[in-house]
């Protein structure tokens, strides 16, 4: 592998690690206050690349409009999917998932309904780009992928820290009844979580649409990425799920470049079975949830 | 939660209800059209698969692995038969086997976890299983994407024509019908038992010397013997298989006919599988929509799990006890009118 080469990985890998970990912390997030496998993840990251195709690639609105449109869009899905499926189904420890699957079905059939099963075509917003010394190149499309995933997840992890809702969040994550017992609001709390790790998901699919293949299908390979991540950083862990999104797209993007996709699956699909041996609560987890 | 019962005497309702059933099974695929025929003998397959992955969930497991898992019978069966020409029941033996086998081997990893943790796991497991089909290095062995093709089909024996899909219908129904009457043993008996113990305790069930890996990787491997079984049923009759085949998506619609039907009795996901098919052969072919089915699978699942938590299984006892209901009332009015003419 050539100096240029292995350069031009590591900047692909951070292109990768950034949508990964965008994609993981919100499942995370999800799970950790809700309890729920959430497992429409794919399909929201889907929805998000499909607001994208209607309103940019279709409509002609302006790029940023349209990544703004998926934001909000997946997210009003993900407290959709908060009240009628996760709501009623919390005293139900398989039905969140269960109804999760239906809804991915919904969402899948209503974007092939929609737009039909073939690849859709986005153009980049934009032809710029950077050229660093040797010839590695960095598209300002894929620039704007890095950035929202800096800027994103710092603005979380304060939110997390530092405001009161961060902290109810993190409480309802530890312990449900505990955190109802101190006068937080479970409902409240859920929309949130839901709210923000749907809006994580759609804003992925949003900005990666002209970069990746877009399809109806597109989330099931997007749901395996996110169930390696977040169970080799370990289930509830959202520093550990961005540490392994890194971790994981760079191992990914360095084997599809020297041999091929498919190897690299199984590569990641691998590391992730090795760590549940060694350690199932996953590198950075905390002790299962009773 | 399923009681273990205790029916030492068949009662004649019971026999009655069998003879009708079996009746009813032989005589259904002359009444229906070939491509009918053509997807009754893929329900009965379906029927297998199913109960099949119960047994699993009957330890409190829910695995993500199991349309891989009936793809390993599959693929083992297919290739024996191709590569190595052995005769075909054997093949599907041999493919059984061998899913059992990776079910055994996957076990260790596996039953380290519990719960979500299993559930995904097992996922990974499988797509790793189903990815090594695709990989490009592999393909003089798997067929990479495309999946092998040109499957030997079951060799007539005597006069009978396998390839006609109400005799293979017959073959399946036998296969079927003794797996389903083994898994059923294996669930009254002591084993299955310790699998209910070691979804409701599995702590007690531990500490009274209940050696759990050893039972969960049991029913783990029975589930993936009869899962393969029916891969290797289906391999046989289709006649080509592909890695897409045995994706996520035909282990959601295995979840699916499970939930939907109800995993608390033996019946409950036969009812789902066979409900489902019927509504969506009958209503949907009629209706004339293709690309709404998953959607629809999907409002049944999301429908399902909100109001019927017990799967269809859960109307059955209501049913029932309209009926029953109704006997007792006489019974009880005659008991009265006893009770009066003693009295008086």
């Amino acid at each position: 592998m050539s100096v240029e080469l292995f350069l031009q990985t590591v900047v692909n890998s951070t292109y990768a690690a950034s949508y990964m970990a965008l994609i993981a912390v919100g499942f995370v997030l999800i799970f950790g206050v809700m309890g729920v496998v959430n497992f429409a993840h794919g399909e929201l990251y889907m929805a998000g690349a499909y607001t994208v195709v209607a309103l940019y690639a279709d409509q002609g609105f302006p790029f940023f409009i349209a990544v703004a449109a998926g934001l909000v869009f997946v997210g009003v899905l993900g407290l959709l999917m908060e009240f009628a499926l996760f709501r009623p189904l919390r005293d139900n420890p398989l039905g969140g998932l269960i109804a999760s699957i239906g809804f991915l079905l919904i969402l899948q059939t209503i974007a092939v309904l929609g737009f039909g099963v073939r690849m859709e075509n986005v153009p980049p917003s934009t032809q710029e780009k950077f050229v660093f010394l040797g010839g590695v190149v960095l598209t300002y499309q894929r620039l704007y992928v890095i950035l929202a995933a800096v800027g994103l997840l710092s603005a979380l992890w304060f939110f997390l820290r530092k405001s009161k809702f961060g902290w109810a969040l993190r409480a309802c994550a530890q312990d449900r009844e505990a955190a109802a017992l101190q006068g937080m609001s479970i409902n409240q709390t859920a929309r949130l979580a839901m709210f923000i790790g749907a809006a994580l998901a759609g804003v992925a699919g949003a900005l990666t649409a002209p970069l990746v293949s877009t399809t109806p299908f597109m989330g099931h390979s997007v749901i395996v990425t996110a169930f390696i991540i977040v169970i080799v950083g370990g289930l509830g862990s959202l520093e550990g799920a961005v540490l392994v999104a890194i971790l994981y797209a760079f191992v990914h993007t360095f084997v599809t470049t020297v041999y091929d996709g498919t190897l690299a699956n199984i590569v990641g699909l691998l590391l992730m079975l090795a760590v549940l041996i060694v350690k199932p609560t996953g590198l950075f987890g905390a002790k299962e949830r009773a | 939660m399923p009681k273990p019962e205790n029916n030492n005497k068949v009662s004649s309702t019971w026999f009655i209800g069998f003879v009708l059933l079996a009746g009813i099974l032989v005589a259904l695929p002359h009444v229906l059209s070939f491509s009918q025929q053509e997807i009754l003998v893929l329900l009965v397959i379906n029927v297998l698969l199913v109960c099949s992955y119960r047994l699993l969930t009957l330890t409190g497991e829910w695995s993500l692995a199991h349309a891989v898992i009936m793809g390993v019978g599959a693929y083992a069966s297919a290739l024996a038969a191709k590569k190595l020409e052995f005769p075909v029941p054997l093949c599907m033996l041999i493919g059984a086997s061998t899913a059992g086998f990776v079910a055994f081997l996957l076990s260790f990893p596996l039953f380290r976890m519990k719960g979500f943790y299993f559930l995904i796991a097992s996922f990974a497991a499988g797509e790793v299983i189903r990815l090594s089909w695709k990989w490009s290095d592999l393909t003089f062995l798997f067929g990479g994407p495309k999946g092998l093709k040109r499957i030997p089909p079951v060799p007539d024996f005597l006069t009978i024509d396998f390839y006609e899909p109400v005799n293979y219908y017959y073959l399946c129904l036998i296969v079927v019908a003794v797996s389903l009457l083994i898994l059923y043993r294996i669930e009254k008996s002591r084993i299955g038992l310790t699998f209910h113990a070691i979804h409701w305790q599995d702590k007690l069930a531990e500490s009274v010397g209940v050696n759990t890996f050893r039972y969960r990787m049991l029913a783990f491997v029975i589930s993936a013997f009869f899962a393969g079984l029916a891969g290797a049923l289906y391999a046989h009759y289709v006649g080509a298989i592909a890695p897409n085949r045995f994706s996520v998506e035909e282990m959601v619609y295995i979840l699916i006919w499970a939930i939907v039907g109800g995993t608390a009795t033996f019946y409950g996901p036969i009812i789902g599988v066979v409900a489902l098919t019927v509504l969506n052969e009958v209503v949907l072919r009629s209706l004339g929509v293709d690309e709404m089915r998953p959607m629809f699978y999907g409002a049944v699942l999301i429908v399902a799990i909100l109001f019927m938590p017990n799967g269809l299984e859960g109307l059955v006892p209501k049913i029932k006890g309209w009926f029953v209901g109704r006997r007792k009332d006489n019974e009880r009015t005659l008991q009265k009118q006893l009770d009066d003419a003693t009295a008086g």
